[in-house]
């Protein structure tokens, strides 16, 4: 039976695929047009994750694209003025701001913007345009489209998404922010696609922003490659805050060189299914990367995080901590591989996985997952799922704090774990805020934002 | 101040507290001493409100109000403080966003607004000197990796900026060098004044050199056996528990 439905949503994939082929390609430029042919031919061997995916055990895909959703092949005509409804908190922190709706850049001006230091960053159509050669060596060079159904759907049907360049030795002191906006007045499927490229010796920090303004259904996949060369530096901090009708699935792939440092840090605040997919290649001596994650989930929202770190040569490091709170019928999931390669001495790998259950219907699976090939590494997970604790929460009790309080500052300390890691200070004071707003159960949103998405 | 008749408390359907009587008036200091096992500490969180003792007989008056009745918040917020015998560690939150919580719920029970953040400060910087705690402990988490003494001292720390009407003090010297024993009885002593509380509660006489106390009770298999004046923790510093536990 579900062999049946899978067969026929995926051929209904491809066929819209086929038969909106000259409206896609039309639209779009002859380096995104490159990879479509070979990517649905991909997906019509992988089509989606099913139940016999190991990967997605937990989290059943096909059901999600059952619904109806509309596509666009181009940004749909939405007039409205972006400013009087959507102000969002952190640009205070003094980002460069780049909105995305409904996956297609939302130029303020223009398409593309150069910073004095000579970042660009805008829209990767554009970008595919007017330096072809920069987004045609690194475009679709990583991510998996043999191996992982979702991402070569997404490179068969990708129209545009974000595009950052740092060139050599620019160093971005401020946050960049990237603001993904759904809005629309039917449920939609939206698939686009994010580029950020750190050429040698530079750095900078991106923040993202998923938020719903409309309460439409809402299936997003994407996909995002990230190249981290020699010597760069990268802080990158998601935000996911979408409302409880919308599904995110997410796959993040991370290219570092020599001596780079990457951290990611993903805090979903807010959704409905959310699959965070992180590959991390580390392809050379000397890398750093830190892979954290908060998920605050209530109702019958799902999580799913599932994380790939690549140790492919000696001398790298990599940390791991995913905390997650589950309150009412909540469901999640973590899947954290490590590979150690043969060759990756002196690999130090640390994963940390930890669950607070409010209630006995709130459920999480967490599975370490260590394939470690080489002798010479310094190697720990751990994972635990537990209660709140009672004997602290007495002791605050008995200090005269109220019980539901009492809980909160558990809660709140627990999840700070993560938030803490966040280097960039403003950003990271202003989400402390957000997340206790989330568990104070008075955020569904941005507290400047007048849309109440969730 | 505090009136307790006839107390009887289980755990785990286990008779720990089996008939105890005891009142307190204000100004006045108790000592409870005991071997270990008596119900010492039965005693102080079934006072403080801990759950999973269950009060099957007694009655229990504090300051005329049905303590019994009371969550242990709200008993804390009419003046009942309980310094841990072992302190709880409470990872991620810090001791400044945990003392101002429990400052502003006090503040908030007697219909006070919050604390302005410059007078909190204040506030924290007079109670640390008091009790010689170091400035770097407030801003990690409560209790988390602090030593023994230090939590003991935090105890206290937190004891002075609630400045409770009635504390209970349980086995707060036990762990100390004779330093911070001695900081901790000089927080004690500081803070009395006529219209507050206090039991101590110990096993060594030790304590008692530095708090005097003004009855002292002794604690045995759930029921107080023995209350005399203050020269019967000498008598026991003597004698030990032995005869106690003989029935003289
Ligand atoms: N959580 C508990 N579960 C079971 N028994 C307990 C618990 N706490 C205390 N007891 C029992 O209650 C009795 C009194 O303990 P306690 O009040 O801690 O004595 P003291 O403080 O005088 O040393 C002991 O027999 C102890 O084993
Ligand atoms: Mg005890």
């Amino acid at each position: 039976m579900s062999k049946t439905t899978n067969i026929s949503i995926k051929e209904e994939l491809v066929d819209l695929y086929l038969s909106n082929l000259d409206l896609i390609t039309d639209n779009s430029t002859p380096t995104l047009n490159r990879g479509r042919q070979s990517a649905i031919e991909n997906f019509n061997l992988l089509g989606l994750p099913d139940a016999k995916n190991e990967r997605y055990k937990y989290s059943k895909i096909e059901p999600l694209f059952t619904q109806d959703l509309e596509k666009y092949f181009a940004p749909k005509d939405i007039t409205f003025k972006i400013d009087d409804i959507f102000r969002c908190d952190i640009p205070e922190i003094g980002t460069d701001l780049a909105l995305v709706l409904n996956g297609f850049y939302l130029p303020k001006g223009d398409k593309l913007t150069k910073l004095d230091n000579g970042l660009i960053y805008g829209s990767l159509a554009e970008a595919s345009i007017k330096y072809p050669e920069i987004v045609s060596k690194h475009y679709n060079s990583i991510a998996d489209n043999v191996g992982e159904g979702l991402v070569a759907l997404n490179t068969a049907f990708v129209q545009d998404g974000v595009f950052i360049y740092v060139p050599k030795g620019v160093e971005m002191n401020r946050p960049l922010q990237i603001i993904n906006l759904l809005m629309s007045d039917e449920n939609l499927l939206v698939q686009y696609r994010n580029l950020i490229i750190l050429e040698e010796s530079s750095s900078a920090s991106v923040v993202v922003c998923d938020h719903s303004l409309s309460s439409q259904k809402f299936l997003s996949n994407v996909v995002t490659e990230i190249v981290a060369k020699p010597n760069s530096k990268l802080e990158l901090v998601k935000m996911q805050n979408e409302h409880n009708d919308s599904t995110q699935l997410s796959h993040v792939y991370i290219h570092q060189q020599k001596d780079s440092k990457v951290t990611t840090n993903t805090i979903s605040l807010h959704g409905g299914f959310i699959r965070n997919n992180l590959n991390v290649l580390l392809d050379d001596a000397g890398c750093e990367n830190s892979s954290y994650g908060l998920y605050l989930m209530d109702r019958n929202q799902h999580i799913d995080n599932y994380s790939f770190i690549d140790h492919a040569k000696p001398h790298c490091t990599s940390n791991e901590l995913f905390k997650g709170i589950l309150d009412e019928q909540a469901t999640g999931a973590f899947n954290g591989r490590i590979l150690v390669r043969r060759d990756a001495q002196q690999t130090q790998a640390f994963q940390a996985n930890n669950n607070l259950l409010l209630t006995a219907d709130a459920k999480m699976n967490t599975k370490p997952q260590l394939e470690i090939y080489a002798d010479d590494v310094k190697c720990s997970h751990g994972a635990t799922v537990g209660q709140l604790d009672l004997e602290a929460k007495f002791y605050m009790q008995t200090r005269g704090i109220g019980e539901k309080e009492a809980m909160l500052l558990l809660m709140i300390g627990f999840a700070h774990d993560v938030v803490k890691k966040i280097t960039i200070e403003p950003l990271r004071e202003r989400i402390d805020e957000l997340v206790n707003k989330r568990l104070r159960g008075e955020l569904s949103r941005c507290h400047n934002c007048p849309m109440h998405c969730c | 101040m505090l009136k307790i008749k006839d107390l009887h408390a289980n755990i785990k359907g286990k008779e720990i507290l089996k008939g105890i009587n005891l009142e307190i008036n204000a100004g006045e200091v108790h000592a409870i001493m005991g071997p270990n096992g008596s119900g010492k500490s039965t005693l102080a969180a079934v006072l403080a409100g801990r759950e999973i003792f269950e009060v099957t007989h007694g009655e229990i008056l504090f300051n005329g109000k049905n303590l019994l009745e009371l969550s242990p918040e709200n008993r804390s917020r009419e003046g009942l403080f309980l310094g841990f015998q072992y302190p709880i560690e409470i990872p991620g939150v810090s001791m400044v966003n945990f003392m101002k919580a429990a400052v502003n719920e006090q503040r908030k029970y007697r219909g006070l607004e919050p604390i302005a953040p410059s007078d909190f400060l204040k506030l924290m910087r007079e109670k640390k000197e008091l009790v010689e705690i170091d400035s770097a402990l407030t801003n990690r988490s409560v209790n988390e990796g602090f030593s023994g003494g230090e939590k003991k001292k935090n105890e206290i720390f937190q004891m002075a900026m609630l400045e409770p009407k009635l504390a209970i003090l349980d086995e707060t010297d036990s762990g100390l060098d004779i330093d911070a024993l001695r900081i901790v009885a000089n927080g004690v002593n500081k803070l009395k004044r006529p219209d507050n509380a206090s039991i101590v509660i110990t096993h060594y006489q030790r304590l008692l050199d530095y708090i005097v106390p003004d009855y002292v009770h002794i604690l045995y298999n759930g029921k107080i056996v023995k209350s005399a004046g203050k020269e019967l923790a000498l008598e026991l510093e003597e004698k030990g528990y032995d005869w106690i536990k003989n029935g003289e």
